[in-house]
């Protein structure tokens, strides 16, 4: 199938894209890596009027690190996240999910800054900012502010950003001493979204668990922290029971539906072992 | 909207409606019909090309984005005789009913690039992108090995 009829613009300047987006509304969507847009289009589910290609705007695709984080261009692809040192090194729970998001082809086009805009609870950059405590960066005809991305998602495929912005930055903090994170993800096959996936990041001292934050696939209509299970873990000793208890709690706080992947106990039960499986492997990076 | 793209060396213009595909520009704008559609749902892979010198699903490419694109479809592997991934996939039966190969080929091609040694498990991970209904992939894999050491890692 081809995409309903629509106008094309390819600004060069960030500037003139966001004149293009108060100018043509919510007529208007932005092209990012067009990895979930033109699918939608394809199959009429999206029928934008005009599409606005940010690709040809120079500067949005970048890592790196400043002042205490890794500051991720909105433009960066995920196969860029993959060949990435400072990422493979010391930002793991961003490297597993990388490692897992649809498939290589799709990845070389897929940007990280379009997976979040996306805000598809099966997408997996949610969960994964979620656990980092990550901050968004939104540009729009007033200037450029800060979004905490616990303050993002709103709802299915929706997000605090306004009709006129676009996502320019994700800032990750840098991983303090002590702090480990990890992301696992069920699948049914290679390249499919999640059955259910967690992404923890959490902070040891002393064989104490002084912090951690955990974010859910697919298991919600909006993409969700697990905070009863995040609570089971802090100021605890992370034993066996410990581990368990925060587990049950993320299988009991999550929401998910029945549908080709799985029943609502099944996935309920599965994202209790996939938290157990997740923390115990940030644990491990922790130390 | 017109477009100038250079498919395997020779440079075309074409004046197309934005929703047009790019998979559907390289069959019926310019004929070529060796890149394969094998699903509506951008899952399969049969439609791989090269994109400035990356493997993209050219069925979720839109044409209008490729303009000034220098891309390399599977018409435009062989030299006078087989490229060696081809070779190899015919060497080692690497294919049955063939929807799947020249997007495998195109794949694979980018894949063993720089990595002449690559090991079984970089190739399978490196073609998850491509599904075969009819392989059972191991021939595949097989395939892709060789050409890899045969290629020498260009
Ligand atoms: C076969 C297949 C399998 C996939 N599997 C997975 C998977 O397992 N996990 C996963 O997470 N994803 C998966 N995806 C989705 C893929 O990662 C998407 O590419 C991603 O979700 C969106 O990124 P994009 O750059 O392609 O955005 P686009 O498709 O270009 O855009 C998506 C949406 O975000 C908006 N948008 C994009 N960028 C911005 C911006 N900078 N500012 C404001 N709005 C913006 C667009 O207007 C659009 O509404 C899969 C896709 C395919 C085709
Ligand atoms: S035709 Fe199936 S991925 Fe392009
Ligand atoms: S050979 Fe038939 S699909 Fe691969």
């Amino acid at each position: 199938m081809i995409p309903g009829e629509f106008d094309y613009h390819s600004p060069q300047t960030l500037a003139e894209a966001i004149s293009l987006l108060v100018e043509h509304g919510d007529e208007a969507k932005i092209l990012a890596g067009g990895q979930s847009l033109i699918p939608a289009m394809r199959f009429r589910l999206a029928l934008p009027g005009t599409l606005i290609d940010i690709n040809r705007i120079d500067g949005l695709s970048y890592l790196r690190e400043e002042n205490g984080h890794l500051l991720i261009g909105a433009m960066t692809r995920e196969s860029a996240l993959e060949e990435s040192d400072i990422v493979q090194s010391k930002y793991h729970l961003l490297a597993d999910a990388a490692a897992v998001i649809a498939d290589p082809l799709v990845r070389n086009l897929a940007t990280v800054g379009g997976n979040i805009a996306h805000s598809d609870p099966a997408n997996d950059h949610p969960a994964v900012m979620l656990a980092y405590g990550a901050t968004v960066m939104a540009a729009g005809p007033n200037g450029t502010r800060r979004i905490a991305i616990d303050d993002f998602f709103t709802d299915l495929f929706e997000n605090s950003l306004e009709e006129n912005e676009i996502l320019t930055e994700i800032r990750i903090p840098t991983p303090a001493a002590g702090t480990g994170g990890a992301y696992l993800k069920l699948e049914r096959k290679v390249g499919d979204y999640a059955i259910s996936a967690a992404a923890v990041q959490l902070t040891m001292s002393g064989g104490t668990c002084t912090a951690a934050r955990i974010g859910l696939t697919n298991v919600s209509p909006v993409p969700m922290r697990a905070k009863n299970a995040e609570q089971a873990l802090v100021g605890q000793t992370l034993t066996d029971d410990v581990i368990e208890a925060a587990g049950q709690a993320a299988a009991a706080e999550c929401d998910p539906s029945q549908d080709l992947r799985g029943s609502v106990a099944y996935k309920r039960d599965l994202t209790r072992v996939m938290v157990k499986r997740t923390i115990r492997k940030a644990m491990e990076r922790a130390n | 909207m017109q477009i100038t793209i250079t498919v395997n060396g020779t440079t075309h213009t074409r004046d197309v409606e934005p929703r047009t595909l790019l998979v559907d520009f390289l069959r019926d704008h310019l004929g070529l019909t060796g890149t394969n559609i094998g699903c509506d749902t951008s899952q399969c892979g049969a439609c791989t090309i090269h994109m400035d010198s990356q493997s993209v699903k050219s069925c979720t490419v839109l044409a209008v984005q490729a303009d000034g694109a220098d891309l390399t479809t599977i018409e435009g592997l062989a030299n006078g005789s087989l490229h060696p991934m081809q070779q190899a996939f015919w060497d080692n039966h690497g294919l049955q009913c063939g929807y799947c190969t020249p997007g495998m080929i195109m794949s694979a091609t980018k894949l063993v690039e720089g990595n002449p040694g690559i090991s079984e498990a970089e190739i399978r991970h490196g073609l998850e992108g491509n599904i075969c209904r009819c392989t059972g992939y191991q021939n595949i894999v097989k395939a892709v090995q060789q050409a890899a050491g045969e290629m020498g890692g260009d």
